[in-house]
């Protein structure tokens, strides 16, 4: 369908436009031009979710086309109730990060402009893949936007943030690779995805397959123990860059889970659930812990963004609907919230140059309004009712309650700890007497400012106060993963 | 009347070729420059019909042997010959304004790179052993001159002997060996060679002993470790225009007598020469892209790198015919013969890069030199971050698929050793991502030293372009060459 296809390829034409004929002196018209296509490639997104039905479990809006024919792949696109959402996201987030860099950024703006338009097609590309080499294509084309976003528009250690965030990923995906290529051979030739759901295979390979994916998609999750890179390249990287690597990025490894690991590995998946559980538990514990120490705002949120995907990762392997759904909920409104959150301390960078939390205190008084929202966020990210980040979790935990009580006690401490960490940073940035000359000369957000976190906080919002549309469109494709996923493909 | 002779038909690009190699070394004798301007064009209109030629012969895909069997027309040696011409033209195309600024734009130039084309075009259609020794010589005795074509360069001459003294001494391996395998089969057409290992009539002992000196002579001339001691120092002390010549078309070549030898003649043999190659192979990859790592010379870097690419290229060559199975073997060849033509391609783009940074009195060759690249020319920047980023592997590059289609060759033998294999080729590559990550960030993420944008030549940039869009174009849609390569290959074992 012309839609999908739209939303893949029409930001990365953008960007290849903005390169050609963007330079500094034109600036502006780069900046309006580069927010009319990303607000055109959003657009193009709403048809899929107005036209999608919900009552189908398998692939919508696709297109299947032959793309290498000596390997038998083929450019087959499509979204499910799964993906579909964060093709919306994707477009979204990048719309709102298009607005943040409206007056920060003054130097090679269509570059920089370009790289988020294109990397967020690949990445609509990369959810929306039904055959696994686009799939891989897509996935491992991320790198190459996000690693010159980091390095050019990034802080003072940006060359080693961006090494680190090429080389580990990179390291991750090779062996998703030759998993993907022993897929291909033992399934006779054939990229689809969904043929590999089918395939039985045997306990070993099942288990040499869970682990090959497991190190492309742990990394990317990020999941610990190799979370490392994570609060490096946050610090580091551009407020957008930020935005866009936790809103979206850390998804496509969650995602992966979801498309490769369980459905193609089933019985792998229950034999090694108690270690992506055990690994989910100590992200979402040990690691709040972490951020609770942290004097760096960015750091904060970046740990706190791998405590959250500690309890995707939960959800995924509980083997239940409502943990899926939980979990999934949980990725759309993490992205919403890390997205928001950074964008936020990207606000008070641009006024102060500084991220440590010491050197805020009472920014409430000076910036009232930018404050309502900060607090909103924060609510948010610790899981208030009536916010998007209470729904996913408070499911997740209901799920675990009914797989193990002592499993959900422990996950049920990263509210205590993450309202803790949250608020504690709440309190020192906003709150409390102005003393800090730097604070007390603050001007308030402007209106670009104030609608891009207006944007953010009504889909907070909204999906707090009515979740229903979100698990509607994937109930139907959670089921079907989930019945897959409890039959054994042994042979 | 006159009978025609029954070759000519068949051997007819490599008979224009030479005609018109000697055409345009005859107007570049002492030439001034306008003469040499003629004999320049003289010489980039026959190698584009002299492409063009073999392009049609390719698309006929026919197998014909002439000259008593002494040479075989086939696609794969008329795929091979055509990228080869290809080649020499962007070659010559980049090499022009770069020679011509430096005073080294002799009429020399331009007729030894075509008759190292000439010597290529005959090793890759060659039928016997001699007349593949013959092209050698031709192409390697060219290429010697031309790396001393800065005569009066030090570090340029004491390449050109290096490269002689090393060129010579594989060369004479090669003909050693194959001499053993005359003595072993008695013959030196490579078919009946093929017939007599079969038979099971040669000396087994014999066949072993030349085929190892075969395979080094071999490793040699692909520049493979541990053999590719001359590499580095030829790359860099050569001239960019003569170290583009060499890393280029040459390569072709090797990859041409490497299959005529092993794989339609001494496939017999298959058993002990993949073992080598795999040991060659891993040992190249590594040792290729660690020593990539501590390079601050580009050329030097760009050597090493070539190390380890043609490391990985060599593993489609190790999966083979098993008991008359060809399927894994048409497989992991007509994969490496993608790899070669895409990495010639790619590393084309790259040294043009260099030479086109370079200007009068100035040698573009440190790594520093690039720093800032995207603030002074973006383009040109981007254009070689799209080669780096090619080398590395990354989709949708087309050097990421041309290593895909090694890796399933590998995968697709079901054997686990291959697996195995698979997964080092992965690991080591990701080492060379980081030295070529390295580049893009020198571009990119550091300062400019000289803020002025690089003035290249207008079909210089042109060509540049044109390399990084084919490195794009054949990512995204890989298939036509890679459909091309592997009817070449089927069609070899055919026969």
């Amino acid at each position: 369908m012309i839609f999908l296809n739209l939303a893949i390829w029409l930001p990365i034409l953008a960007g290849v436009v903005l390169l050609a004929l963007g330079r500094d002196d034109n600036a502006r018209t780069v900046r309006w031009m580069s927010l009319v296509f990303a607000l055109a490639s959003f657009l193009v997104t709403i048809p899929l979710i107005t036209g999608f039905d919900t009552a189908q479990a398998g692939l919508q809006f696709q297109t299947n086309l032959a793309w290498i024919e000596r390997f038998h792949a083929n450019y087959h696109i499509g979204v499910d109730g799964i993906s579909v959402w964060f093709v919306l996201l994707t477009a979204l987030i990048t719309v709102v990060v298009v607005i943040s860099a409206w007056e920060v950024i003054t130097e090679r703006v269509n570059q920089y402009m370009a790289a988020f338009l294109i990397l967020s097609g690949v990445m609509v590309g990369v959810f929306a893949a039904a055959d696994g080499l686009l799939f891989y294509t897509f996935f491992e084309a991320t790198l190459i936007p996000m690693y010159i976003i980091i390095g050019i528009w990034g802080g003072p250690r940006r060359i080693y943030a961006s090494f680190k965030f090429f080389l580990y990923t990179l390291l991750g995906s090779l062996l998703m690779l030759v998993a993907i290529v022993y897929l291909y051979i033992q399934s006779n030739g054939s990229f689809e995805i969904l043929a590999w759901h089918k395939l039985p295979l045997s306990m070993t390979a099942q288990t040499a397959l869970f682990f090959a994916f497991l190190a492309a998609f742990a990394v990317k999750v990020p999941m610990w123990p190799v979370h490392t890179w994570l609060p490096d390249v946050h610090v580091e990287a551009p407020t957008g860059g930020s935005a866009v690597l936790a809103a979206i990025m850390l998804k496509l490894g969650a995602y992966g889970f979801l498309r490769f690991s369980l459905p193609i590995a089933p019985d792998a998946s229950h034999q090694w659930a108690w270690l992506i559980i055990a690994m989910s538990l100590i992200a979402v514990v040990y690691i709040g812990l972490v951020a609770m120490v942290q004097t760096d705002m960015k750091k904060l949120v970046a740990y706190s963004s791998i405590a959250h995907m500690g309890f995707c990762t939960l959800g995924f392997f509980i083997f239940n609907a409502l943990g899926m759904e939980g979990a999934i909920v949980q990725m759309i409104s993490h992205g919403f919230v890390s997205a928001a959150m950074f964008l936020g301390i990207g606000v008070l960078y641009d006024r102060v140059h500084s991220r440590e939390i010491a050197a805020y205190g009472g920014v409430a008084n000076t910036m009232p309004k930018f404050a309502a929202f900060a607090v909103l966020f924060a609510m948010a990210n610790c899981g208030l009712p009536g916010t998007a980040g209470f729904v996913g979790e408070w499911m997740v935990i209901l799920a675990t309650t009914g797989y193990n009580f002592w499993i959900a006690a422990l996950a049920a401490t990263a509210l205590v700890f993450g309202a803790a960490y949250t608020l504690w940073m709440v309190k020192r940035v906003y709150f409390g007497p102005v003393t800090k000359g730097s604070v007390s000369r603050l001007k308030d957000i402007n209106p670009r400012e104030f609608f891009m976190l207006a944007v953010l906080a009504v889909a907070v919002l909204a999906m707090g106060l009515y979740p229903k549309p979100f698990t509607d469109v994937m109930q139907a494709s959670v089921d079907e993963l989930l019945k897959h996923v409890a039959q054994s493909k042994l042979i | 009347m006159i009978q025609m002779p029954s070759w000519l038909p068949v051997v007819y690009p490599e008979i224009f070729l030479l005609l018109m190699t000697s055409v345009v070394a005859l107007v570049g004798v002492n030439a001034s420059e306008k003469r040499l301007n003629l004999s320049y064009v003289i010489a980039q209109i026959s190698l584009g019909l002299l492409a063009l030629l073999h392009l049609n012969e390719l698309q006929l895909a026919k197998t014909v042997y002439a000259m008593q069997r002494m040479v075989v027309i086939d696609p794969l040696g008329h795929l091979l010959a055509m990228s080869a011409a290809l080649a020499t033209m962007i070659t010559l195309g980049f090499a022009r304004p770069y020679l011509a600024s430096r005073d080294l734009l002799k009429g020399e130039f331009l007729s030894l790179a075509m008759f190292a084309l000439l010597g290529i075009s005959v090793m890759v259609s060659s039928n016997n052993f001699l007349v593949v020794y013959v092209g050698l010589e031709l192409m390697s005795l060219s290429l010697y001159a031309l790396t001393a074509l800065r005569r009066d360069h030090a570090v340029s001459t004491e390449a050109a002997m290096k490269y002689f003294i090393l060129g010579a001494l594989a060369s004479g391996f090669l003909l050693y060996g194959l001499s053993m395998m005359y003595g072993a089969t008695g013959t030196l057409d490579i078919p009946y060679v093929f017939d007599a290992i079969h038979k099971g009539t040669a000396a087994p002992q014999v066949l072993t002993f030349g085929l190892v000196f075969i395979v080094a002579g071999l490793a040699f001339k692909l520049g493979l470790a541990p053999f590719h001691m001359w590499v580095p120092d030829v790359y860099q002390g050569a001239p960019t225009a003569v170290t583009l010549l060499i890393s280029g078309a040459p390569k072709l070549a090797a990859f041409g007598i490497t299959f005529r030898i092993l794989v339609e003649g001494l496939s017999g043999l298959a058993t002990d020469w993949q073992e080598m190659l795999i040991v060659l192979s891993v040992v190249s990859m590594s040792l290729g892209n660690l020593a990539a790592i501590a390079q601050s010379n580009l050329k030097r870097l760009l050597a090493y790198s070539a190390i380890a690419q043609l490391g990985f290229m060599l593993l489609g060559f190790t999966p083979t015919v098993i008991n008359v199975e060809t399927a894994n073997a048409v497989n992991g060849y007509s994969s490496a013969l993608f790899y070669m033509v895409t990495y010639v391609l790619t590393t084309l783009g790259t040294f043009g890069l260099v030479m086109v940074l370079s200007r009068q009195g100035f040698e573009s060759e440190e790594i520093a030199d690039l720093a800032g690249l995207g603030k002074r020319s973006p383009w040109i920047a981007g254009v070689m971050a799209l080669f780096m980023f090619s080398l590395a592997g990354i989709p949708p590059l087309v050097g990421f698929y041309a290593k895909f289609a090694v890796l399933q060759a590998l995968v697709s033998t079901g054997n686990q050793g291959y697996i195995i294999l698979a997964v080092v080729a992965v690991l080591l590559s990701l080492i060379g991502a980081y030295y070529y990550l390295r580049i893009v960030k020198t571009m990119f993420f550091d300062e400019p030293l000289d803020p002025a944008p690089v003035q290249g030549e207008t079909a210089a940039v042109v060509l540049l372009a044109l390399s990084g869009l084919a490195v794009l174009g054949f990512g995204l849609f890989s298939d036509g060459l890679m459909t091309v390569c592997r009817d070449a290959v089927l069609k070899a074992f055919s026969t």
